[in-house]
């Protein structure tokens, strides 16, 4: 085990595969001298040339056609998209394409792609920069939709994505790429599976579901619970779709409440559709209401004094779980 | 000049002449000294990253901004400062913007990619390449139907060329004939990545498949800028249709404030070689002179009243209260 950072968790699990299989390629918008906006590609153009370290055109719909015109022609594409805002303009060949061929076609065509994109908010980037769009995506059958927290999930899953058969929307977060994470040493093989989420702190009174970004903020917010004799148990999904309801009963079976936390927005996202999953599969179990700790209803503000009130925090999180654990089981 | 013009109305439009470049060139330089300004409020961590500087390219906005009336429309990129400036933006309210306060013109919410001044007939930056192609089609289209003779200019940079969206809306504009100006801002750069590797072909043939003509300029000339501009801007005022302008120029700073080290994208010489040879501020200045125009006293007046107005401008802004708490759930809806 090392501690790397996330951004070189990404590079390492791109260059392995890379190396594996020679069908693997990446394309993007200056991904190739300049090494990526976020420099998650830096040297690999030097290592593996311009044929398979492709700067594209500006020209989202296009480069994103192109990735699963080449997955239909047999390789293996990892396309970068700048940002998941940006995504948006792909969102045709995604959505009416890549989604549906291999059902559409009757199960001929397979779309071995991967689509890297960072989503999030919390710097100031303004309304159209800053959203996280997992929701949308994940609305759609045909497509895997993931959101890795940490450097070792996002290295075991990129090469779990590169090798799956279905397209997979694989969405980083602009404020991770800098953590930092155990992750097992070069040339150690392991991966991650694209449909578990993760116990990342185990805990008895209490199941706050989380992904991405979220997760860290959880991990504070339970530390601050424990203080208080909470003990939160913490679930990354690390999958959005397909999700790992198993996971999610379990626990709900053992701590009979739960909070999501999430950075999207409230209406018909992730936090909904988990909610109403566990209220189909494990009402009986719960003891209290499914809060919900998400975004402002709102496109993100650019103020930094409004964007702090529009994002979801650690005391929201408290706040969220300390409402649905009663005092006297908070020191048992 | 025709022969029949009196001595007194030519020196009338000799001073009209001379009072309209002085008026671009303080426009100019309004817009390098807010640069620079705002390039100091992120180095010393008063404003987040992400602003994208219009140093360099100066005359391009003011050039065809000043061929244009105020109820004329503009729309805007992520690169979009000198845009709104030179369309009548005040200063203090720009520095607000940026600063996220109460006073900006969205109110904060925007930010340096989104400025809209709706007074000004700037119908709002956009941040997504080639993101407000359609809308300022679609502006056009309304003045089209409401049988005014304004004109919509719609910025862009080399980069949206690769979106095809730039040429759906030609195709669309030169059919319906709208009342639209294309001007592609060519600054050899898709963040750092040269034109050349991202964009085939002639830029300037581009527009002349679907019968708008091009009009490729030197961004760096305002007295360019503006003629072509007063040229095509009258064009489509008389319902002649869109026109597509090709201006290359080229950004002093990086990509944006944070992208410092540029070195393994373009080399120092090339910066140099355009700010020491191609500026379009000491290109007009020069000219001016020669003109007999004007005289150093002159500029320095000018350069000291730009200099006052952008100080003023950002300590109000600096001192200017953020919004209230309750602003971020107001005005999702109309
Ligand atoms: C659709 C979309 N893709 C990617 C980006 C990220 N991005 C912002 S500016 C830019 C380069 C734009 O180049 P150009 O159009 O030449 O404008 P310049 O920055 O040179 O003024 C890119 C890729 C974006 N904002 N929108
Ligand atoms: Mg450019």
């Amino acid at each position: 085990m090392r501690t790397i950072t996330y951004r070189d968790a990404l590079r390492e699990a791109i260059r392995e595969e890379m190396l594996r299989d020679e069908r693997v390629f990446i394309l993007g918008e200056d991904i190739a001298g300049y090494g990526g906006t976020y420099a998650v590609s830096k040297g690999l153009f030097e290592e593996f040339g311009e044929k398979r370290v492709r700067d594209t055109p500006l020209a989202e719909e296009v480069i994103t056609g192109a990735a699963i015109g080449a997955a239909l022609g047999g390789l293996r594409p990892i396309l970068e998209l700048m940002t998941v805002n940006f995504s948006l303009l792909a969102s045709d060949q995604i959505i009416n394409s890549a989604a549906k061929f291999h059902y559409m076609f009757g199960g001929q065509p397979q779309i071995p792609l991967v689509i890297r994109m960072p989503g999030g908010g919390g710097a100031q980037r303004g309304a159209q920069h800053s959203q996280m769009l997992e929701t949308m995506y994940a609305h759609v059958p045909g497509l895997k939709v993931v959101t890795p927290a940490t450097p070792y999930d996002v290295k075991g899953m990129l090469k779990s994505a590169v090798r799956d058969p279905n397209p997979v929307l694989f969405i980083e977060h602009e404020l991770l790429y800098n953590i930092k994470g155990d992750v097992p040493d070069e040339g150690v093989e392991y991966t991650v599976p694209l449909d578990r989420g993760e116990v990342k702190r185990a805990g008895q009174h209490i199941t706050i579901i989380t992904f991405s970004r979220m997760l860290h903020v959880t991990m504070q917010a339970a530390e601050d619970l424990a203080k208080e004799g909470i003990d939160a148990e913490v679930i990354d999904l690390r999958c959005i779709r397909p999700i790992d309801i198993d996971l999610l009963v379990d626990s709900v079976k053992k701590t009979n409440r739960v909070v999501i936390a999430e950075e999207g927005w409230k209406y018909y996202g992730t936090g909904q559709g988990l909610a109403a999953l566990i209220y189909e599969f494990a009402f009986d179990y719960l003891d209290a209401p499914i809060q919900h700790v998400h975004g402002a209803d709102v496109p993100m503000p650019y103020s930094k004094s409004l964007e702090r009130l529009a994002m979801p925090n650690k005391d929201a999180i408290v706040k969220a779980a300390k409402a649905i654990v009663p005092a006297v089981l908070a020191h048992t | 000049m025709s022969q029949t013009e009196s001595p007194k109305a030519t020196a009338t439009n000799k001073d009209e002449e001379q009072a309209r470049w002085l008026a671009m060139y303080e426009q100019m330089l309004t817009i390098r000294h807010f640069e620079e300004h705002v390039n100091q409020l992120y180095m010393t961590a008063r404003m987040p990253g992400l602003a994208h500087l219009y140093s360099g390219e100066e005359a391009i906005a003011v050039g065809v901004c000043a061929a244009l009336r105020r109820d004329d429309y503009i729309t805007s990129t992520h690169r979009g400062h000198g845009h709104c400036l030179a369309k009548g933006a005040r200063v203090d309210r720009m520095f607000a913007e940026l600063l996220g306060k109460e006073a900006g013109y969205c109110r904060g919410k925007g930010g340096s990619m989104h400025i809209a001044d709706q007074d000004t007939g700037n119908l709002g930056a956009n941040a997504i390449v080639g993101g407000s192609a359609g809308i300022a089609t679609g502006a056009a289209m309304s003045i089209k139907m409401r049988g005014s003779d304004q004109v919509a200019v719609c910025f862009f940079g080399d980069g949206a060329l690769g979106q095809g969206v730039l040429y759906e809306v030609m195709n669309m504009a030169a059919l319906w004939k709208f009342p639209i100006i294309y001007v592609c801002e060519n600054n050899e750069y898709n963040e750092y990545t040269h034109y050349r590797e991202t964009t085939a072909g002639d830029l300037s043939a581009r527009s002349a498949a679907f019968g708008v003509p091009c009009e490729t300029v030197d961004g760096q000339d305002i007295r360019a800028v503006y003629d072509t501009a007063q040229r095509l801007v009258a064009r489509a005022r008389q319902g002649e249709g869109p026109a597509f302008m090709l201006c290359n120029t080229y950004r002093y700073y990086g990509h944006h404030v944070g992208d410092i080290q540029r070195a393994y994208y373009r080399s120092k010489e090339e910066e140099e070689r355009w700010k020491t040879q191609r500026d379009p501020i000491q290109l007009l200045a020069d000219w001016l002179v020669e003109q007999g125009m004007t005289d150093h006293t002159l500029f320095e007046r000018i350069e000291q009243k730009v200099q006052a107005e952008v100080e003023a401008g950002e300590q109000f802004a600096l001192n200017a209260p953020f919004p209230d708490p309750g602003e971020v759930e107001e005005d999702v809806y109309a």
